[in-house]
Order: C-alpha cells, then sequence, then structure tokens
C-alpha cells in the first residue's frame, strides 16, 4: 500500500491548527446568523429586490439568514473533515520520525 | 530585600586562596555561579599571564575536539542528546584526555587520508574505462569504412587494419601519427578544441564524446560531465604543443592503446581493479565510521569538561599572587546575601583539594560603583530584559521592570484591542507556556523562534489584556458583540413619529436622535455599545473617544514615572532634590496637562445628549488659557478664568525654581559650610560596622556630588563643586523636561492611531475576504466558503497578528523607553556577569 503521507510535520500542524479555528469560528459565525444577527446584515446576500418585493417582512431576509447559517455550519463540518485527515497526517509523521531514528 | 524594585545590594570582597585548592574553590564557584571576578593584572596582556601554558593546552583540545565534532556530523550520526553536566577534570587528568584526543586525531587524519587516495584512484579507473570505451566507439566508424579497403593495399598492411589507431608512427609515410586520449570537463572542451585549431593549424583531429554518467571531481567533491576526447596529431612538435595545451586545460591523460586486444586486456584489468577498489573503500568507510561512533559518545563530555577547564584557567588567570601569604588573592562582587553560600562554597572546594589551610573570604570597602543584580524568575526575566535593553540600571536604582509588568501589556493592548485576536494570541502563549520543557522548542537554533519563545510570558499577558480591551472596544474580528442588548432603539423613532415608511426609502443615512424619549436607553454596561458597528459615523464617535483616552492614559503613565523619582531621591538621600526638582516638575506637569485631563471629564460628566449643541471645545479652552483670552467663549464652570490664570502662574513659576533651584542650593551647600575629608581607598581590615561606613561614605559621596549620574567612576576627589557644569546640567534638564512634557503628551496619541489602524485592518480584511465567501447563495457556495476561510485564517495571522503586533508592542516599547522612563530612569549601569560554567557554556 504506497504512503499515505503527503505532507510534512509542519504542513499537519497548520492543518489542525487551521482546522480547530475553523471549526469553531464557523460554528459560531453559523449560531449568530441563525440568531439573525444585526451587525452581521452586510454579509448577507440580499438585494433591493428582496427588500422591496418581500409580501411578509422581515421573511425574506430572515430566510438567507438561515441560508448563510446553515452554508456556515457546512464548511464547519468540512473542517472538522480537514482537521481529521491533518491529525492522520500528524500520526503518520509521528511514526515515520520513531522508524528511522 | 525587594530586589525586584531596586536590585541587590553587592559588596567588594577579597578571596583568600590557597595555591593547592585554588582550581577546587573556583571550580565550586563556577559550578554556583555567584560572584563575578575582578581583572587584578589589568596591565599584563594575555600572553604574559601565569596560566597561559594551560590555556594553549585547552585550546588545542579544543581544536581537535572541533575536528571530531566536524567528521561526525559529517558522517551523520547523532549525538547524545542528553542533559550531561560533567565536572571540570583535575589538573592530572587533564594528561589522559589529551592523549585519547591526539590519538583519535592521528587515526582519523590517516583514515580519512588513505580514504581520499583511494577515491582518487577509483575516479582514475573509472575515467580510464570511460575513456576506452567511448574512443573504441570513435574507432568503429571508421573502421568499418577501412575494412573495405583492406585488401587493396598489400604493401600497407598496417595501414589497413586499423588507419587511425596506430600508436606507434607510421614509418613508410615518414610522418609519425600520434594520438591523446583523456577525459575534460565539458564547460571546457569548446574553448580547447578552439584553442587546438588555433594552435596547431589543423594538424590535428580532435573527436569528442560526452560520458553520460555524471563523475565526481576529486577537488571539489560535486559531480560534474566530463567529455573523453581523442586527439590525433600529425608530427612531434605538434605533439608537444596539443600536451602543453592539454596540460592547460587541466585534462586527465590516458594512454592510448595500440590494438584492440590491448585495449580489451586493459579493460579487463581495469574492471578487476575497480571491483577491488570498491570493496576497500566499502571497509574503510566502516572502520571510518566505527571509529567515529566510539568518539562520539564522548565527544560531548570532552568538550563541555575542556570549556570549563579553560574559564577557569582563565579566572585564575585573573588572581593576583600574594608570595608572601603564599595564596592567590581574588577581588569579587558578591551579593551580601550570597555571602555565608560564598563561604560555603570554599570550604568545599578546600575540604575537595585536600588542603590544609582552608580558603576565606573577606569584606572590603570600596569607593566603585557595583554592578547591579536584579533577580529574576522565569516570569518576570522577560520583562526584565526589555528594560534591560535600553539600559540597565544604576545600582540600587528604582528598576521600572516590575511595573512593567502590568503597564507594557496594558499599553499593547489600547492599541491592539480585538476580542479574537486576543483570544488567538494567548493561546499560542499559552502552548508555548505548556511546553516550556519540550526540549525541542528550547533548544532550535532558530533565532526569529527564540525571541518569541523568551517572550512567551509576555505575549501570554498581551493576550489576556487584549482580550480585555477587545471587550472594551467591543470589537471581534471586526465585529461587535451584542451581550447584554444594545442601548439604543430604533422603534422608539417610529413611535414618536420622527421617522416614516417614506423617510426610509428616500434617505441614504438618517440619524437617530438621543433626545427623543426611548431611543437611548441607557449606557451599555461594558464597553462601546454594539450599535455602532453598523453606524456610519461610527469613526467620528471613536475617534473623539479614543483620543481623549490617550491623553489621560499619557498624562497618568508620566505623573506615575515623575513620582518614581522619589523613591531614588529618598534612597539616595537627596532630600532637596524633593523640594527643588520633584516638586516643580509635578507641578509644572499637573497644572497644565492634569488639567486638561480635567476638564475633558468633565466635559463628559457635565455635558449631556440634551446640550450637546452647546458643548465646548476643550481644545479651544486650553488653548485660550495660555493666551489668557476667556471672553470669546461661555465659561465651563464659574471662576474658570481664575482658576487657569492661577494654575498657568504657578506652572510659569515652577520652570525658574526647577532651573536654578538645585545649582544654587547646592552651591550654598558648599561655600556655606566646611567640608570633611573623604575617606579614600580600601583597606584590608575586617570590621562589624563595615555596612555603616559603606553607607556613610556613599552618603557623604553622593551629598557632595552634582549628580547621581556623574558619582560612579572611582577616585573622584568631591572637594570642588563646578557651579557652572551643574547648573549647564540642569538648564538641559529644564529645557528637555518642559517642552518634552508638551511633545509626550501628544506622543501618546500614538495609541489612538495605533487602535484605528488595527481596527481598520481587521475590518478590510473581513470585507474583502470573508464577506466574498459568506455572500455567496449558490448553492456550491459552500465549498467556496472553505478555502475563503483558510485564506482568512492565514491573512489575519500574518498581518493583523504578526505585523500589527510587532508594531503595536514596538511603538508600546517606545512609549516606556522614552516618554515614561526619561522622567525617573537613567539607566547607566552595568550589569553584573556572575562567573557561572552554565552562562559560559550556553554561550556557544
Amino acid at each position: 500500500m504506497p504512503s499515505l503521507l503527503f505532507c510534512g510535520p509542519k504542513m499537519a500542524a497548520c492543518g489542525i491548527v487551521i482546522s480547530i479555528w475553523g471549526v469553531i469560528m464557523l460554528a459560531m459565525l453559523g449560531i449568530f446568523f441563525s440568531a439573525k444577527s444585526a451587525v452581521l446584515i452586510e454579509d448577507v446576500p440580499f438585494t433591493e429586490e428582496d427588500i422591496r418585493k418581500d409580501t411578509n417582512p422581515p421573511q425574506n431576509i430572515y430566510s438567507l439568514y438561515n441560508q448563510v447559517g446553515i452554508n456556515c455550519f457546512i464548511a464547519a463540518g468540512i473542517y472538522v473533515a480537514v482537521g481529521a485527515v491533518s491529525l492522520c497526517q500528524v500520526r503518520l509523521n509521528k511514526r515515520q520520525e520513531y522508524m528511522v531514528t | 530585600m525587594c530586589s525586584l524594585l531596586r536590585g541587590e545590594e553587592m559588596c567588594l570582597a577579597q578571596l583568600f586562596l590557597q595555591s593547592g585548592s585554588a582550581y577546587d574553590c573556583i571550580n565550586e564557584l563556577g559550578e554556583l555561579g555567584l560572584v563575578e571576578f575582578r581583572d587584578l593584572n589589568p596591565g599584563v596582556n594575555a600572553f604574559q599571564r601565569k596560566h597561559v601554558n594551560e590555556i594553549k593546552k585547552c585550546e588545542e583540545m579544543e581544536r581537535i575536539l572541533g575536528y571530531l565534532l566536524r567528521e561526525v556530523k559529517k558522517a551523520d550520526i547523532s549525538l547524545p542528546e542528553g542533559d550531561v553536566n560533567p565536572v571540570a577534570p583535575l589538573p592530572k587528568h587533564v594528561m589522559a584526555i589529551m592523549e585519547q584526543l591526539q590519538r583519535l586525531e592521528v587515526e582519523l587524519g590517516e583514515v580519512t587520508r588513505n580514504k581520499e587516495k583511494l577515491q582518487r584512484n577509483l575516479l582514475e579507473l573509472t575515467e580510464y574505462t570511460h575513456m576506452l570505451r567511448t574512443t573504441r566507439n570513435f574507432v568503429q566508424r571508421t573502421s568499418e569504412v577501412s575494412v573495405s579497403f583492406c585488401h587493396v593495399y598489400e604493401e600497407f598492411p598496417f595501414l589497413e587494419k586499423d588507419t587511425l589507431m596506430d600508436y606507434s608512427s607510421m614509418q613508410r609515410l615518414g610522418a609519425k601519427l600520434g594520438f591523446i586520449s583523456g577525459l575534460i570537463q565539458r564547460t571546457k572542451i569548446e574553448a580547447f578544441e578552439r584553442m587546438l585549431w588555433r594552435v596547431c593549424k589543423g594538424y590535428t583531429i580532435l573527436s569528442y564524446a560526452e560520458v553520460e554518467e555524471y563523475l565526481e571531481d576529486p577537488d571539489t567533491g560535486e559531480p560534474t560531465k566530463s567529455v573523453v576526447f581523442l586527439i590525433s596529431y600529425w608530427g612531434d612538435q605538434i605533439g608537444q604543443k596539443v600536451k602543453k595545451i592539454c596540460d592547460c586545460y587541466h585534462c586527465h591523460l590516458y594512454p592510448y592503446p595500440s590494438s584492440n586486444e590491448e585495449r580489451t586486456d586493459v579493460v579487463e584489468g581495469l574492471r578487476t581493479r575497480i571491483q577491488d577498489l570498491h570493496t576497500v573503500l566499502h571497509r574503510t568507510d566502516d572502520y571510518l565510521k566505527q571509529v567515529l561512533m566510539k568518539a562520539s559518545e564522548s565527544v560531548y563530555t570532552w568538550v563541555i569538561q575542556v570549556k570549563k577547564m579553560k574559564a577557569i584557567y582563565f579566572i585564575l588567570n585573573l588572581c593576583s599572587f600574594d608570595v608572601t601569604n603564599k595564596c592567590l588573592i581574588a577581588e569579587v562582587w558578591c551579593p551580601v546575601n550570597d555571602i555565608p553560600t560564598l563561604r560555603r562554597a570554599l570550604e568545599e572546594g578546600s575540604r575537595k583539594s585536600g588542603a590544609t589551610v582552608p580558603s576565606f573570604v573577606n569584606r572590603i570597602p570600596t569607593n566603585d560603583t557595583p554592578p547591579t543584580l536584579i533577580r529574576t524568575n522565569k516570569f518576570t526575566s522577560g520583562f526584565q530584559n526589555i528594560v534591560d535593553a535600553y539600559g540597565v540600571g544604576n545600582y540600587r536604582e528604582v528598576n521600572p521592570a516590575p511595573f512593567t509588568i502590568i503597564t507594557f501589556p496594558f499599553l499593547f493592548a489600547v492599541m491592539f484591542g480585538d476580542l479574537g485576536h486576543g483570544v488567538i494570541m494567548a493561546l499560542f502563549a499559552l502552548w508555548m507556556v505548556l511546553y516550556e520543557n519540550n526540549r525541542k522548542l528550547k533548544n532550535t537554533r532558530n533565532e526569529i523562534w527564540n525571541t518569541f519563545f523568551e517572550g512567551r510570558y509576555i505575549i501570554l499577558m498581551m493576550g489576556l489584556f487584549s482580550i480585555y480591551t477587545g471587550l472594551i472596544y467591543n470589537d471581534c474580528f471586526s465585529k461587535s458583540l451584542n451581550i447584554f442588548g444594545s442601548g439604543w432603539s430604533v422603534k422608539a423613532m417610529f413611535e414618536a413619529k420622527v421617522w416614516k415608511d417614506a423617510d426610509i426609502r428616500g434617505n441614504r443615512v438618517l440619524t437617530l436622535d438621543p433626545n427623543v424619549t426611548g431611543v437611548f436607553r441607557g449606557p451599555y454596561p461594558l464597553g462601546i455599545d454594539p450599535i455602532w458597528n453598523l453606524a456610519s459615523n461610527r469613526l467620528t464617535f471613536l475617534n473623539s473617544y479614543k483620543m481623549k483616552m490617550s491623553v489621560i492614559l499619557g498624562v497618568i503613565h508620566m505623573s506615575f514615572g515623575v513620582i518614581l523619582s522619589t523613591y531614588n531621591y529618598l534612597h539616595f538621600r537627596k532630600k532637596h532634590s524633593l523640594y527643588l526638582v520633584f516638586l516643580p516638575e509635578l507641578l509644572f506637569l499637573l497644572c497644565l496637562f492634569g488639567y486638561l485631563v480635567f476638564m475633558i471629564f468633565y466635559k463628559w460628566l457635565v455635558f449631556t445628549a440634551k446640550d450637546s449643541r452647546l458643548a465646548p471645545s476643550i481644545l479651544i479652552h486650553f488653548i485660550n488659557m495660555f493666551l489668557m483670552q476667556g471672553d470669546g467663549v461661555q465659561p465651563l464652570y464659574p471662576g474658570q478664568t481664575g482658576l487657569q490664570v492661577f494654575l498657568v502662574v504657578i506652572a510659569v513659576l515652577s520652570v525658574p525654581v526647577l532651573l536654578l533651584g538645585k545649582p544654587v542650593y547646592l552651591y550654598w551647600l558648599h561655600n556655606g559650610s566646611h567640608r570633611l575629608g573623604m575617606y579614600r581607598g580600601y583597606e584590608r581590615v575586617r570590621r562589624n560596622s563595615e555596612e555603616e561606613l559603606y553607607l556613610m561614605r556613599a552618603h557623604d559621596m553622593e551629598e557632595g556630588s552634582s549628580h547621581s549620574d556623574l558619582s560612579t567612576s572611582g577616585e573622584r576627589q568631591t572637594e570642588e563643586f563646578d557651579f557652572a557644569d551643574e547648573f549647564l546640567h540642569q538648564a538641559i534638564h529644564t529645557i528637555e523636561y518642559c517642552l518634552g512634557c508638551v511633545s509626550n503628551t501628544a506622543s501618546y496619541l500614538r495609541l489612538w492611531a495605533l487602535s484605528l489602524a488595527h481596527a481598520q485592518l481587521s475590518e478590510v480584511l473581513w470585507t474583502m475576504v470573508m464577506r466574498v465567501g459568506l455572500r455567496m447563495d449558490t448553492s456550491l457556495g459552500v465549498f467556496f466558503l472553505v478555502p475563503v476561510f483558510g485564506l482568512f485564517a492565514v491573512l489575519t495571522v500574518s498581518i493583523l497578528l504578526v505585523m500589527e503586533g510587532l508594531s503595536a508592542f514596538l511603538h508600546a516599547l517606545r512609549l516606556h523607553w522614552v516618554e515614561f522612563q526619561n522622567k525617573f530612569y537613567s539607566g547607566t549601569g552595568v550589569k553584573f556577569c556572575p562567573f557561572s560554567f552554565s552562562l559560559h557554556l550556553s554561550v556557544t
């Protein structure tokens, strides 16, 4: 079986750090978007149409908020996967280190 | 005690070491790292000192050890990692170590030389083989041609068989055909060809072909490409010329075989020889590795032992030899609290060397200023280092380091002020702190990493304080957190019928009016209200707030610095300075800038949203205070003009007091009373009341001196008092202080500037990077968000944490070094460097 190792120890460590940060930050962003925080209004992709043609205000904007929130949660999930891969790489690197010396 | 505030009390001591036990006693002292030795033979150069032979021996051993270490590293043998700390060898053991080292050196040298010779040999044989093989290809082509002619010309049998291969001359033609064959580096072949053509004018034929494999160049050891060439020439003189040219171009020439059989024989022979050589080289390599491995086990120990020995002999050279008492005398600076430990160390050394008469220590009085020793632990050492980088404090001067532990991270955090970034910084520092005993982290050679690692506690404090200021500024990755609920309500504007729906559509921006009931429900409990993040006049509001905050912090910091100078005046018993220097300084600072701070607070407290239109500009009032024009604007409070005039008068009056007070007082002191003669020189008398004598002399010395900075050198006579010198010094100090007050207060505005820069950079990063990822509304947008976040993370760390962090660190440091410390700190002292093996060894 060819070696599964494709990045060095430092790169794997960076991967783990960014993954952990990504999971925490994107999860919190997802929570804040779901809570319809006003501070994040600029990050929601609404247009003038959405506001003007809203039959039941502010449901359009709210649904957009939810959509972005779900996006953030999915991204957090992807970062969990990336973190798991990085963790494997770190373990493989450690094992290789033991075998060489 | 209070060592961190002021530094340890030091004394000068004399050590009387018996000749037999001197080595062991200094060994003990080196292990403990207690004292700093003074050079008692300053006029003697390095080659005339007593122990110069021993030091030469040590250096010879170091040379051999260096060679051994290089060889071990070249052979990729790993050295034992452990923290070894062998003691310095006794002089009698040194010969054994020296012998072993010399033997190892000779052996290694021989083996390496043999190996080189064998490798050179191997290279030659390989080249010869290549040459033979390649030239056969040259001839192969031509011999096919000549075979067809072979039965035609009978009288020249020699010719037909191998026309071009004839090494010997062809007598029948009366011409001599010669061959030269060899190898040359590929880079030189074209020049070589051209040179041959020019010199020999066509009487030579050159054919060449490149060798496919890389051959190792024996001189440089790099793989190079070579070219095999074959020159056939006509005539003897041409042959000489060709040989000379070949010499010039450093060709490796090999004899050209005269016939095919000879060629095959030679090739066979070469092949066996090459095989043999390979085996021999292999064995040599193995043997070399064995020798090096055996050496590597003890090489590190020897290195440390030799270094320690050399250090001890160096110190022994600093001592003077007292012939009458048959013992060595050393003068050391020693902290007073460590004298018992010093005594015990000397006893231990005497006991180890088996001397009958013990060595002892004796404290002597001195006029010299001792070096400064401040004991720190792993937490305070970082802060002490950054204070020492500006200048080591004078002996027993107030040390700014304990205050820096809090003020430095705080001022950094004021400039950095972001909750998210503070969390990341604190976590990074926490990781370094938790893993601080990990050897791999401690012993890397990377300078930049070492700098960060040494300052891990500083970074931790900076991160924690940044979390606090991030909460106050309400800034987390440029977004505000709404923890308590905003104090502003937009709905109230509609309820009060101030706004209508048409207003929303018709206007780009609308202003919330806090005077309307219900709009402003009270201040946010902690920090800046999160609604400001959505406001377009956010910067106007924050700028005003941050500028005023910077001035307030600056005036507080500077006043604290001025107050600290009282500690110095009281300790060095200069009560007059307290009244003639400290008081005018403080009055000047507080009457002007303290009043400014008062006005800022007054305006904040007294003026509310209702009279915000009538709120006066503090700057105008401040300027008017100096110009003594109070009539143009409405007074802030009754009696303002009178108070302001009073304050200005006090400030202006304190300037001449500051300028003239101290010189005039000292002049009067010197000429108005008789001075006692100074007690000079030191004596070798053991006294119990040495301490009092020392303090009294110190007091006299400083009373009579002009300024604490000038009283450091040894044998000054303080009988004369130079009024002009003192006055000039005080004048410079006054001008510097008064102008400095204004410029330093303005300098603190950098707190505002950097925090604004950080906030804006943070916002730009979010807007241009993160928002792009979040605004993707396609279904695949989520997969775009993942790399966008990665990019955001990398840019945050590199730009906002590293670049802005270093920038804020630098500016906070500058504020401490210049604005804070020039109020009380002179920093012209000498640092105490004890004789300690760990310090010497860690240098390399």
